[in-house]
């Protein structure tokens, strides 16, 4: 039984290569628009000030950072079902980008939490979750970086995603077990359902819409490289071996 | 009876042997012959299991395939006895049935002692394996003070502990003297005339009267589509 | 399966200092943290459960990188897989080893070591539980982590990576527990989602362990 799908990157590269600046442009046009109409153009919140207008790029960076993984756990799945060699890659090109995100997530919820706890740093749930999360990324781009059979790497890495994904399940809960625990104290809580009014939640979307864009407009870019790297390794072999 | 039909395998992503098929029935054993790095290992862990095939089918009975090769598993913090001991156990042979009592040698009348021959589904008792790789008087020693040859004699025995009919050996000679050599040889002839097979890759003459397979006409095309690689281009 | 198992054993022994070693491990990081953070007994009392959970995990992590890595150097892991013996149940074995030899001293000794940190008295108890249901989770999870890294060089520091953070939730129920036990406040909650994670880990990791194991042996 032959368990060897062929891979058709020539295909991705081809479909990749006009859309790509569309996706650039339109990230860039959401973002801008998201971001300036958010901070300049809506009202201060009577309650937390102008800080909370971080959420504008808190919110996008915290669903994003959550969506990357998620993505790379879908794009694992199918390498391990489909063998599609670009589903692989694509899962290896999601994770810098998923890293970045939560760092932007971590740094931007320090800000916000800043004004109400005195501190940028609060072992609060949703930001301990994110800690988490960071370090699940960074194993799992040391994996990719250690392996150097790629297609060995490839599986491996989405055996770890994969279980990765169940522990991070579990994490979140015990981060939330572990955080209500005796000590009651604040409600730390930066709840995202919180009622906003539309005039906050417009800017919100379109900003949501910049990040999801640039997301994928990263990703395409990136397993576009990822797959110019094995056509390299492959032309390589081809000479050593001529 | 193992079959092999139209096979291709592959190492670290790279096609190495293509449209392989052969037959070698109970009885038999087949060499293979090639030069170095053809893929002839490749080929053995591929029939053994270790490695998926890109294309074609393997047959033979469930559950009766072993593997053997240089890497012979044996752990220097045990003795002799206890590294074969502890493979007849995973392979579920009890110590006891078909062993010969300690003295009993090839002149004790047929009567007196139990069945010298090679059951396929049952492996020979452990003293009398020891013996007959020539390791009884070894079996207290720690493996880490055994020499390279008491080593592969080691690993060759316990060939003979699992009781397992079809057998995939690659280079089983390496650093055996003659008299090894042809004690394994002999063990291997019981094993074929009890209605074992055996692949054998080796580049010596066994003196075994088994058809040989040359693995040069196999070699893949390197940009046979399907190495992971190649799938890029 | 039992034969893999007594085999693990007689070879961690025989290896010297099987049993001691993640042994001394826990004693010198648990004697090392009043230096660190002070005298203080009211302090070294709080945090005193915590201590000695993290230090039971370095400690089993200490041990892990071997598990199959010298199976593998020498061929026994491939022979293993070419052997009746499902690999799950091999992985389980492996884990079971681990457990015994690293696992189980670390939860008798730790008592001893609580006294040493001044963990409240209603503690003790909690402290022996909770490791004894935590512990095999940190071998059955670990053992996932070293069949990944297992060809790797210098896969010790990549495994803590990987692994550490799968510990997590494991930590944090293991060591709440024993924090409500020396408060005098009900730990059952806790420990019975420890011991869910632990009887979860040893669900799904040999498989996870087997399939990481193939791959690497191809």
């Amino acid at each position: 039984m032959s368990m060897w799908e062929y891979a058709n990157p020539k295909l991705f590269m081809g479909w990749t290569r006009p859309v790509l600046p569309w996706l650039f442009w339109s990230a860039g046009l959401c973002l801008v628009v998201g971001l300036v109409w958010g901070f300049f153009f809506t009202p201060n919140d009577f309650r937390q000030g102008s800080t909370v207008k971080i959420i504008y790029l808190h919110v996008p960076s915290a669903l994003m950072a959550i969506n990357a993984w998620l993505m790379m756990l879908v794009a694992s799945i199918i390498w391990v079902v489909r063998r599609h060699h670009v589903s692989a890659l694509a899962a290896r090109a999601a994770a810098p980008v998923g890293v970045v995100m939560t760092l932007i997530a971590l740094f931007t919820g320090g800000i916000w939490g800043q004004p109400m706890w005195g501190t940028y740093w609060a072992w609060d749930p949703r930001l301990t979750s994110f800690l988490i999360l960071f370090l699940f990324y960074l194993g799992y781009i040391a994996l990719w970086e250690a392996i150097e059979d790629p297609d060995t790497a490839a599986d491996l890495t989405s055996v770890l995603c994969m279980v990765g994904s169940i522990f991070a399940i579990l994490s979140r809960y015990a981060v939330l077990f572990w955080n209500q625990g005796l000590h009651q104290g604040a409600t730390l809580s930066l709840d995202k359902e919180e009622n906003i009014s539309d005039v906050f939640w417009f800017p919100l979307l379109v900003c949501i819409a910049g990040f999801v864009l640039l997301f994928i407009a990263l990703v395409l870019m990136r397993t576009r490289t990822e797959i110019r790297a094995r056509r390299m390794r492959a032309l390589q072999a081809r000479a050593a071996r001529a | 009876m193992l079959k092999v039909e139209n096979l291709t395998c592959a190492r670290g992503g790279m096609p190495v042997l293509s449209d392989v098929g052969f037959t070698v029935e109970a009885g038999q054993a087949l060499v293979l012959r090639g030069p170095n790095g053809i893929g002839k290992t490749t080929l053995l862990r591929t029939l053994a299991g270790l490695q998926p095939a890109i294309e074609g089918e393997v047959d033979y009975p469930e559950d009766q395939g072993a593997y053997a090769s240089h890497a012979d598993g044996v752990k220097s913090a045990l003795t002799v006895a206890e590294n074969l001991q502890f493979w007849a156990d995973v392979y579920g042979q009890s110590d006891v049935a078909a062993d010969v009592p300690p003295g009993g040698t090839a002149g004790q009348p047929p009567t007196a002692a139990p069945d010298r021959g090679f059951t396929p589904t049952r492996g020979r008792g452990l003293h009398s394996v020891l013996e007959a790789f020539d390791l009884d008087e070894l079996r207290n020693r720690m493996g880490g003070t055994l020499s390279a040859g008491q080593r592969r004699r080691l690993g060759l025995a316990r060939l003979a502990m699992i009781g397992r009919k079809v057998l995939f050996l690659d280079e089983p000679t390496v650093s055996l003297d003659r008299a090894s050599v042809s004690l394994f040889v002999d063990w291997l002839k019981a094993h074929l005339a009890a209605g074992g097979i055996a692949v054998i890759a080796t580049h010596i003459d066994l003196g075994l009267d088994a058809p040989e397979l040359d693995l040069t006409p196999f070699k893949a095309a390197p940009d046979l589509g399907g190495g992971a690689d190649e799938a890029f281009l | 399966m039992i034969a893999l198992l007594l085999r693990d054993l007689r070879l961690a022994v025989r290896a010297g200092g099987g049993f001691g070693l993640g042994l001394a491990f826990f004693l010198i990081v648990v004697v090392l943290v009043p230096f660190g953070v002070g005298p203080e007994t009211e302090l070294l009392s709080r945090i005193a459960p915590g201590i000695l959970w993290v230090a039971s995990l370095l400690a089993a992590l200490l041990s892990l990188d071997r598990i199959f890595a010298l199976d593998y150097e020498d061929g026994s892991l491939a022979l293993l897989a070419t052997s009746p013996l499902p690999l799950e149940g091999a992985a389980l074995m492996k884990a079971l080893a681990h457990w015994i030899t690293t696992g189980l001293p670390l939860t008798i000794a730790a008592p001893a070591l609580g006294f040493l940190l001044s963990l409240a008295p209603d503690a003790y108890l909690y402290l022996l539980i909770s490791l004894l249901i935590g512990t095999p989770a940190l071998s059955v999870i670990g053992t996932f982590g070293a069949a990944l890294t297992v060809g790797l060089r210098r896969g010790g520091l990549l495994l803590s990576l990987l692994i550490l953070p799968l510990y997590v939730p494991t930590l944090i129920f293991g060591a709440e527990a024993v924090r409500r036990g020396a408060d005098g406040l009900d730990p059952t909650g806790a420990l019975i989602l420890l011991g869910g994670i632990t009887a979860g880990a040893f669900a799904l990791m040999p498989f996870a362990t087997a399939a990481t194991l193939r791959i690497n042996l191809r």
